[in-house]
C-alpha cells in the first residue's frame, strides 16, 4: 500500500441508513454504531455490502453488572473535561452513565480496502437473551461467538457448533461475567478455596 | 493500487470458496469416505512436539489423505483477562506480555497503547521511537523461533540452531535495555520505564550489521532447497476472498495477495516516518508465507536501522510523560518535594484512574492484528480488557488449508500459520 493514511474516524459519512439504528456514538476518534439486536443481521450485511467492512477483527461481550454502582468512583479531573496539569484541579467526580442492558456485545469492524476504516456495531442484550449469528457475514465469527458463549454466556442462535471453546464441556458458569468470582476453584487438599 | 487487488491481474490461487459449510472451522468428511469404513480418527496432540504448544487436533485419514479435521483449543486457558479486571492498571501491564510469551514487546505495547489512547495522554518522541525499536526487534525475534521450530518440525534442524543464535543476541539486547530477556515491562504508561541505558546504541548497531548477513544464511540453507520446496509449494493454499472472510492477518493474509500492513493502513508509533516495505506473495501456500516472514525481518533490521540514526540525537530527551496523575514522578524529588510524595503514594497505592469509556486499539504483531479492547468505568481498574489474539484467529483456518492434504502438510500447514498457543488460549 503506497498512500500512507491514519484511519479516519467514520462519523460524517452518515451511518444514518443502518438498519435497526438505535444509536451512534463518536468517543475517543472511534465511531460506535449502536443496533437493536433483533436488526443486527441487516446491520451487519448494510455494513458489509453497503459500507465495505469486509474484516471482521473480533467481537468482545462486556458484562455491565454492577456499573456505576457504590465502590465505583469517577475520575478526578475538572467539569470541562480531564485537565490533570493544572493545579487546584482536582475533586470532581463524574459518575459513569448508566447503561441500557446488562450485556454488550461489540462486532470490531475494519474495512481492508483503499480506505481504511474502523467501527464498532454494538448491540445491547440482557441475562440470558439471544442474537443471531454473524457467521453467514463474517465466518470468522465462529470461533469469537464460541468464546463469548463460553465466558461470558452470551446464547448465539442457530450458530453450528455452540460449544465451550477454551474451557472443559462440563464447567459450570461462565467465568467473565461480574458476578463470577475471582479464585472460585476449590484447592485440593489446602482446605481453602 | 488497492489492499485487495493486485497490481497485476493473476489468477486466483483457487476458484470459489474453501471454508467448510455450516460450521467454518471444523472440516467434515464426506459420507460416501465415511461410509467406506475405511477411516481412521487420530488425537494428534494436545501434547506432540510440532503443535508449537497445546493444541489438539482431531484429525480423520483415509490412508495418508485428511479428510476431516476439528481443531480443539483451550489447554493453555489461564483467565488473562479475569486476572486483569481486579488489579491496577499498571499492574495489569505484566499480564499483557505473557499472553503472547514469543512476542512479548508488541502485546505490552497494544496493552499500554489502549490506556493511553483512554488517557489521550502525549508520548515523548523518545520513547516514541524507542518503542517502535524495541517493537522491531521483537518481530524479528518472533520470525526467528518461528523459522527454527517450522523448519525443525519439517526436518531442517541447523535451522533451529541458526535462529536461535540471533534470537540469543536480541534477548541479550533486550537484558541490556530493560534487565529481563524476555517479558520485559519496559513500557510504562505515558512512556518508557527508564532512560535507554548508555552502551545500547552501539550494540544494537552490531546486530544490525550482522542479521541481514544471517538472514542471508537461512535463505541459502532453504529457500532453493529441493526438499523444503517439496514441502512447502502449493501446500495449505488460502485465496485472498477465504483469507479476508476468516479474519486472517499477517504474514498469512500477506502470503495470500493481500497488501495489508497496520504500520502502513493506520500508522502508530513512529511508523509513518520510517522507510520500510510491505511483502506481499501471491501464492497463498506455506512457502509464500515462509517468504514473507524472511523479507520481514530484512524490512525489520532497517526500520531498527532508522530508529538508531533518531534515537542517537536525544541523548538526555525525556522518556516519559510529565503527567504526575499518571507517571510516578522522578526519584529525586521525593526527598524534597511534598506534592511528589503524595502522587507517588496515590498512583502505587491506589492506581491511576483513566477516564470512562471504551476504545479497540489495533497493531501490527509480528502473527498479524493484534487489538486490545479496553473499557474503564473511570476507576483505577480495568472495567473490561479483551485481546484480538492473532493467533487464535489463524487457528480457525486449519480447516480450509487442509483440503487434499496429506498428514505431512499438517504439520507445515499448523506451522505456517505462526501460532502461539498462549495467545490463542489467553
Amino acid at each position: 500500500m503506497s498512500g500512507v493514511g491514519s484511519t479516519e474516524p467514520t462519523g460524517h459519512t452518515g451511518f444514518d441508513d443502518v438498519p435497526g439504528l438505535a444509536e451512534i456514538v463518536e468517543r475517543y476518534r472511534e465511531t460506535t454504531i449502536v443496533v437493536k439486536p433483533e436488526r443486527l443481521i441487516d446491520a451487519a450485511l448494510y455494513l458489509r455490502d453497503e459500507e465495505g467492512f469486509n474484516f471482521l477483527s473480533d467481537i468482545t461481550a462486556v458484562d455491565y453488572l454492577g456499573w456505576g454502582e457504590a465502590g465505583v468512583s469517577g475520575y478526578i479531573g475538572t467539569p470541562d473535561g480531564r485537565d490533570l496539569n493544572t493545579p487546584m484541579t482536582q475533586g470532581y467526580q463524574v459518575v459513569p452513565v448508566a447503561k441500557p442492558q446488562r450485556f454488550a456485545v461489540n462486532y470490531h469492524l475494519l474495512s481492508i480496502s483503499e480506505r481504511p476504516r474502523r467501527v464498532r456495531l454494538q448491540i445491547w442484550l440482557a441475562d440470558g437473551q439471544g442474537v443471531q449469528t454473524v457467521i453467514p457475514v463474517w465466518p470468522t465469527a465462529d470461533w469469537h461467538e464460541r468464546e463469548a458463549f463460553d465466558l461470558m454466556g452470551i446464547a448465539f442462535d442457530e450458530h453450528p457448533n455452540l460449544q465451550r471453546i477454551l474451557l472443559d464441556d462440563d464447567w459450570e458458569g461462565h467465568p467473565l461475567r461480574k458476578d463470577y468470582p475471582l479464585g472460585g476453584e476449590p484447592v485440593r487438599f489446602s482446605g481453602e478455596a | 493500487m488497492t489492499a485487495t487487488a493486485p497490481k497485476t491481474a493473476r489468477a486466483p490461487i483457487y476458484s470459489g470458496t474453501r471454508i467448510p459449510s455450516p460450521i467454518p472451522t471444523v472440516l467434515k468428511t464426506p459420507p460416501e469416505l465415511e461410509a467406506t469404513g475405511d477411516i481412521l480418527t487420530v488425537n494428534f496432540g494436545p501434547n506432540h512436539p510440532s503443535t508449537h504448544g497445546v493444541l489438539r487436533l482431531i484429525v480423520d485419514l483415509y490412508g495418508e489423505d485428511v479428510t476431516g479435521l476439528a481443531a480443539v483449543i483451550g489447554y493453555l486457558h489461564t483467565g488473562f483477562e479475569k486476572n486483569m479486571e481486579h488489579k491496577t492498571w499498571w499492574k495489569a501491564i505484566p499480564y499483557a506480555p505473557r499472553i503472547d510469551y514469543v512476542s512479548f514487546q508488541n502485546n505490552e505495547y497494544v496493552f499500554v497503547g489502549a490506556v493511553e489512547k483512554l488517557l489521550e495522554i502525549d508520548v515523548p518522541p523518545k520513547a516514541v521511537w524507542m518503542r517502535t525499536l524495541l517493537a522491531e526487534l521483537n518481530r524479528i525475534h518472533s520470525h526467528l523461533v518461528w523459522i527454527g521450530t517450522s523448519a525443525l518440525e519439517l526436518g531442517a534442524i541447523s535451522m533451529f540452531w541458526y535462529a536461535f543464535r540471533e534470537r540469543e543476541m536480541i534477548l541479550d539486547l533486550f537484558e541490556l535495555v530493560a534487565g529481563y530477556r524476555m517479558h520485559t515491562r519496559y513500557f510504562q504508561v505515558g512512556g518508557l520505564a527508564e532512560d535507554v541505558p548508555r552502551g545500547f546504541y552501539p550494540e544494537a548497531r552490531k546486530f544490525c550489521d550482522w542479521m541481514p548477513k544471517a538472514v542471508d544464511d537461512y535463505e541459502t540453507l532453504l529457500t532453493r532447497n529441493k526438499i523444503w520446496l517439496e514441502r512447502t509449494e502449493g501446500i495449505g493454499l488460502l485465496s485472498r476472498e477465504d483469507a479476508i472472510a476468516l479474519g486472517q492477518s499477517g504474514p498469512v493474509l500477506r502470503g495470500s495477495g493481500v497488501d495489508w500492513d497496520l504500520r502502513k493502513a493506520e500508522p502508530y508509533l513512529a511508523y509513518h516516518q520510517v522507510d520500510f516495505r510491505v511483502p506481499v506473495f501471491q501464492t497463498g501456500d506455506v512457502y509464500a508465507r515462509y517468504l514473507v516472514h524472511m523479507a520481514e525481518m530484512r524490512e525489520s533490521v532497517r526500520i531498527v536501522e532508522q530508529c538508531l540514526d533518531r534515537l542517537e540525537h536525544m541523548e538526555g530527551e525525556p522518556w516519559i510523560a510529565d503527567d504526575r496523575k499518571v507517571v510516578l514522578p522522578p526519584r529525586h524529588e521525593l526527598h524534597t518535594s511534598m506534592e511528589s510524595l503524595i502522587h507517588h503514594f496515590k498512583i502505587v497505592t491506589e492506581g491511576f484512574r483513566v477516564p470512562e469509556g471504551e476504545v479497540y486499539f489495533a497493531i501490527e504483531s509480528p502473527r498479524g492484528e493484534l487489538g486490545c479492547y479496553v473499557c474503564s468505568d473511570g476507576g483505577p481498574k480495568p472495567w473490561r480488557v479483551k485481546f484480538r489474539a492473532p493467533s487464535f484467529v489463524a487457528l480457525e483456518a486449519t480447516a480450509t488449508c487442509m483440503h487434499d492434504a496429506l498428514i505431512a502438510d499438517m504439520i507445515a500447514i499448523v506451522g505456517s500459520l505462526d501460532t502461539v498457543m498462549g495467545e490463542v488460549d489467553r
